[in-house]
């Protein structure tokens, strides 16, 4: 901090840490709307406990909400902060490994108290006892500081000390210099039925930025201005995951012209999305809670087969008690769209934590030869353009379609140019009305693309029966025999294989050389920026983003062929780097972590810098990008 | 059911011309016929009716009706129903299931369906037994059923279909069995009920399960061992020689016996389907001690789930023009213009 007051900096990370009950993710989120209406590009990652009341001061109960926000173009929530704060000791004790050195640290005396040291499990103070000497810190009383200035208001003590987050949130309002007055309306929109909670909260935060203005610190407190980001012109708004995937199927839905049926059951981190479309009933748009997982999915698959578009939407526990009837809806040829927002497995594993670990369940993962398409969104803002793609897929070619987000993309907020409807090519359903062979109704003829007639219960003339069991192919009926059961699983994989996805193109860097980091998903920020420092340095180093996971571009074969090594940076254990083998033959090698937590860019940095150092006469880890120099392939598997 | 314009058709009309698969002799036969009967008489409209089931011998039954049908998975067919019908309040849904389907691995969904009162017909095939995987001994089975799987007797209690459906929030709640001249008038009053409508079907399984019923459903000699209700009608069996009463010290019911037709003497009971407590003691009284009570048990409709969600979606929708491109833009917006914007 200290070293970027004085030139703006391109980009600055700050993570308000707390206890579960200190509001850290509304003062996150509020500080994410005034730097968005600043200018700045942003990324930022809310990480909470599972707990929804954890005991208070302890330290599986912090709550922290991260932003990184800059000049630049900023795709991750940011490797190591610059600024924490810190609202207890607990809160201290989780995030300082993650700060950077010579980072500051503002932290509220009033809860370093002996009790909630215990809690830290700390035998002395930290702010006293010398160990926080790499760091900056600035440590005053913002409890007390939080009680004086809401005092007019009359407020309990408890109710008083709940403002604390907003006094914080006006300190940093003045250091990165940041407008108060969208807080001011919304704190008043907030408490419109409590305006005296209204006005000591605002009362809060004034005094919190007025402190920062006023008081004569010397040291570390100084302002901080980011310039704006240089952005495409248009108008912008800050999107989650969750909610970008809400209105992308909405748009989906209506380019398709179809009603839109959502069958849920409430699971972290899916929910968020059956509680967005629940409000948006006029876009016709039905959504049902169902009594559990399997419910939630069979009742879209029924409204599907009734003539709408059934979605359904969980997190990979819910998803693995989906997999039987995923199974149904690839035997009956019936659209519908799955979300897979994934967390930590396997089992309940870490439901508030990220993970893209479910590629294997998503690809591979239903009993028999189930082919089905698998899309992964790379960010919040992508996670739009895939679910209408996931509803294009799944009508046109009457199957299943999985869209993989994972918990990270789902909460994390960035700013979105708000696209034009009007510029996306509707895909209309034509519903079959007649019979299509002559005299006879074949409900299994299939299209150019492999697809079967969409049929809806209540067109005359048309009533037939579809299941589970084996279909022949045309009539549908129950057929066991060896030469169809054959040909139908044939005809399901061709279906799915010509799928007509788009080519895949490389994000940074070139069409060949030494080396590319293949990836998928919400690793899409750290790779790239990793990759684009890697470059500045004069590395042969490219990104690829694969968004359509199965089937593969038709091209990704020999794009990766044409690069000496592969590296799949993920978050599990190497699955997608187990799927391009089997399908290239390519020595893909794995680069992997499985903490719950977003790669940091320096962590694929580093791994890139290590690769390049294998390379005869290139410690340090820059090379020449020179045509005969070839690593070997060891280095790049640490 | 549905207000639908009425269709002429005949049994005929409601043949598939799929070969039937069940055992010779088994009672899904009956049943089978029963229900295409029953269809024209309802003036049922073939394209707009589905039958939905999920697996096991009674759920083949889709394949052998012509209407729309959905064979699905194994105990979830309430669940394809729920989005079939809220995705279509207009279509006529049936809904097969059997005691291992229904009662066991869908029990879950039997009881949500109930609760929520989606307007279906619901029929499960009783026949104590899992068939289709070789007789294994099921969730409705008696005690000291040998099976396979049960080589020395089955411990287990069985589950009671109508006690469950009735304290799972049932409206409508009817018992017949396979063979019973009587079934397309269960299955009528089940249709014309507007909700969810549970009627329990008694099934011989001739391969696994031979006659377990035969004491209330022999075709012949058990007929006194019968008690076929009907709304404001005398609680009588056994040819009008027998009555049910109250017990009042027992707050239950009793059997007594009716001298030369005079059943109010004998404080013979009126049946009245809307009268919850009583329907919750027909359908856990013991057979045995008791005669089988057959029929519309419990007939009192509250407003259905889909149509009730219909409601609330025109309501939420009324006077609204949706439009996405606001929807997209919602929220606090900013305008970039230029290569840089100067902070708010």
């Amino acid at each position: 901090m200290a070293s970027v007051n004085t030139t703006a900096p391109e980009a600055v990370v700050v993570r308000f840490a707390g206890d579960s009950g200190d509001g850290m993710q509304l003062t996150g989120g509020q500080f994410t709307l005034s730097t968005a209406l600043a200018g700045n590009d942003l990324a930022t990652f809310p990480d909470f406990p599972a707990e929804i009341r954890a005991p208070q001061g302890t330290l599986f109960g912090v709550s922290a909400f991260q932003i990184n926000f800059g000049s630049t173009a900023i795709e991750t929530a940011g490797d190591a902060p610059d600024v924490l704060v810190a609202m207890n000791p607990a809160a201290l004790k989780v995030n300082l490994a993650a700060l950077k050195p010579g980072g500051l640290i503002i932290a509220d005396t009033g809860e370093f108290t002996k009790r909630n040291l215990d809690k830290a499990k700390y035998d002395t103070n930290p702010l006293e006892d010398g160990s926080l000497a790499k760091w900056d810190v600035l440590a005053f009383d913002i409890s007390a500081l939080t009680m004086e200035s809401v005092k007019p208001f009359g407020l309990g003590n408890k109710e008083a000390l709940r403002c604390k987050n907003m006094w914080t949130l006006g300190l940093a309002l003045w250091m990165f210099d940041r407008p108060r007055d969208p807080i001011h309306q919304w704190l008043k929109g907030k408490f419109a039925k409590a305006p005296e909670l209204a006005e000591a909260n605002i009362a809060a935060l004034d005094a919190g930025h007025a402190y920062g203005e006023t008081a004569e610190i010397s040291g570390p407190l100084k302002q901080v201005h980011v310039d704006p980001v240089a952005s495409e012109p248009g108008l912008y708004r800050t999107i989650t995951g969750a909610e970008s995937i809400s209105l992308g199927l909405v748009a989906g839905a209506q380019l398709a012209k179809l009603p839109m049926f959502f069958g849920g059951y409430p699971i972290t981190p899916a929910s968020a999305i059956l509680h967005h479309l629940a409000r948006l009933k006029e876009f016709d748009v039905q959504t049902f809670q169902a009594e559990d997982e399997i419910a939630a999915i069979c009742s879209a698959i029924g409204a599907s087969y009734a003539g709408q578009l059934g979605v359904t939407s969980s997190s990979g526990p819910g998803i693995a008690l989906k997999g039987e009837a995923m199974g149904l809806a690839i035997m009956t040829e019936l659209p519908l769209v799955i979300v897979n927002s994934q967390r930590g497995g396997p089992s309940t594993g870490l439901p508030t934590k990220t993970e893209q670990s479910d590629l294997y369940q998503a690809v591979y993962g239903r009993n028999g030869d189930a082919p089905m398409p698998v899309i992964a969104a790379r960010s919040p803002a992508d996670a739009f353009e895939c679910a209408i793609e996931a509803c294009r897929i799944a009508v046109q070619y009457m199957t299943p379609v999985m869209l993989l987000t994972d918990g990270y993309i789902a909460n994390a907020a960035e700013p979105w140019k708000v696209p034009d409807p009007a510029s996306y090519k509707p895909f209309p359903v034509t519903f079959l009305t007649e019979k299509n062979d002559g005299e006879n109704l074949l409900p299994y003829a299939r299209d150019e693309k492999g697809a079967r007639p969409w049929i809806k219960p209540g067109t005359p003339g048309l009533m037939h029966r579809i299941g589970g069991i084996e279909k022949a192919q045309g009539t549908g009926h129950i057929d066991y025999s060896p030469a169809n059961h054959q040909a139908m699983t044939d005809a399901r994989k061709a279906k799915i294989d010509n799928i007509d996805v788009p080519d895949q193109d490389v994000c940074l860097g070139n069409t060949t050389g030494k080396l590319v980091l293949v990836g998928w998903g919400s690793t899409y920020g750290p790779i790239h920026q990793a990759v684009r420092r890697a470059r500045k340095k004069g590395l042969d180093v490219s990104h690829v983003h694969v968004r359509n996971v199965w089937p593969l571009p038709k091209n990704l074969g020999p794009l990766l062929k044409g690069f000496d090594n592969v590296l799949v940076p993920e978050m599990n254990t190497g699955q997608f780097k187990t799927v391009l083998r089997d399908q290239y033959l390519v020595d893909a090698q794995p680069l992997t972590k499985t903490s719950g937590q977003p790669f940091a860019i320096a962590e694929i940095e580093a791994a890139i810098a290590k690769f390049f150092d294998g390379v005869p006469g290139n410690e340090g880890g820059e090379v020449e990008v020179n045509e005969t120099q070839l690593p070997s392939p060891e280095a790049i598997n640490p | 059911m549905n207000d639908m314009t009425p269709v002429t058709t005949t049994l005929k009309d409601w043949e598939t011309d799929q070969e039937v698969r069940w055992c010779p002799g088994c009672g899904d036969y009956a049943i089978l016929k029963a229900v295409q009967r029953t269809l024209p008489q309802l003036n049922a409209d073939p394209a707009k009716t589905v039958f939905v089931s999920g697996i096991g011998c009674s759920s083949r039954f889709p394949y052998y009706v012509e209407s729309y049908g959905f064979h699905t998975i194994h105990g979830r067919a309430p669940a394809f129903v729920t989005g079939i019908k809220l995705a279509n309040p207009e279509l006529d849904v049936w809904m097969v299931t059997g005691d291992g389907d229904g009662m066991s691995i869908g029990g879950n969904h039997t009881m949500h369906i109930l609760r929520r009162n989606l307007d279906v017909q619901i029929l499960l095939f009783n026949n104590e037994i899992y068939g289709l995987t070789k007789g294994q001994y099921s969730p409705t089975s008696r005690v000291g059923t040998k099976s396979p799987s049960t080589p020395a007797g089955s411990v287990d209690r069985p589950a009671q279909p109508c006690a469950f459906a009735l304290g799972s929030g049932a409206r409508f709640v009817a018992r017949g069995f396979d063979v019973s001249k009587n079934l397309p008038d269960v299955l009528k009053a089940a249709h014309a009920h507007k909700g969810a409508a549970f009627v329990e079907i008694f099934q011989n399984c001739i391969v696994y399960n031979k006659d377990v019923f035969n004491d209330f459903a022999a075709p012949k000699g058990a007929e006194d061992q019968q008690l076929w209700l009907e709304d404001g009608q005398p609680m009588l069996f056994a040819k009008g020689t027998k009555g049910l009463a109250r017990d009042v010290d027992h707050m239950t019911l009793k059997v007594v016996d009716v001298v030369d037709g005079d059943w109010e003497a004998a404080g013979v009971m009126v049946h009245d389907t809307k009268n919850r407590a009583l329907a919750h003691m027909l359908v856990e009284l013991p057979f045995g001690p008791f005669p089988m009570a057959l029929g519309v048990l419990y007939d009192d409709p509250r407003p259905a789930y889909d149509a009730v969600v219909a409601e609330d979606l025109a309501k939420a929708r009324e006077g609204k023009s949706p439009d996405l491109a606001a929807l997209l833009a919602k929220g606090q917006t900013w305008t970039v213009d230029g290569t840089a914007q100067d902070p708010v």
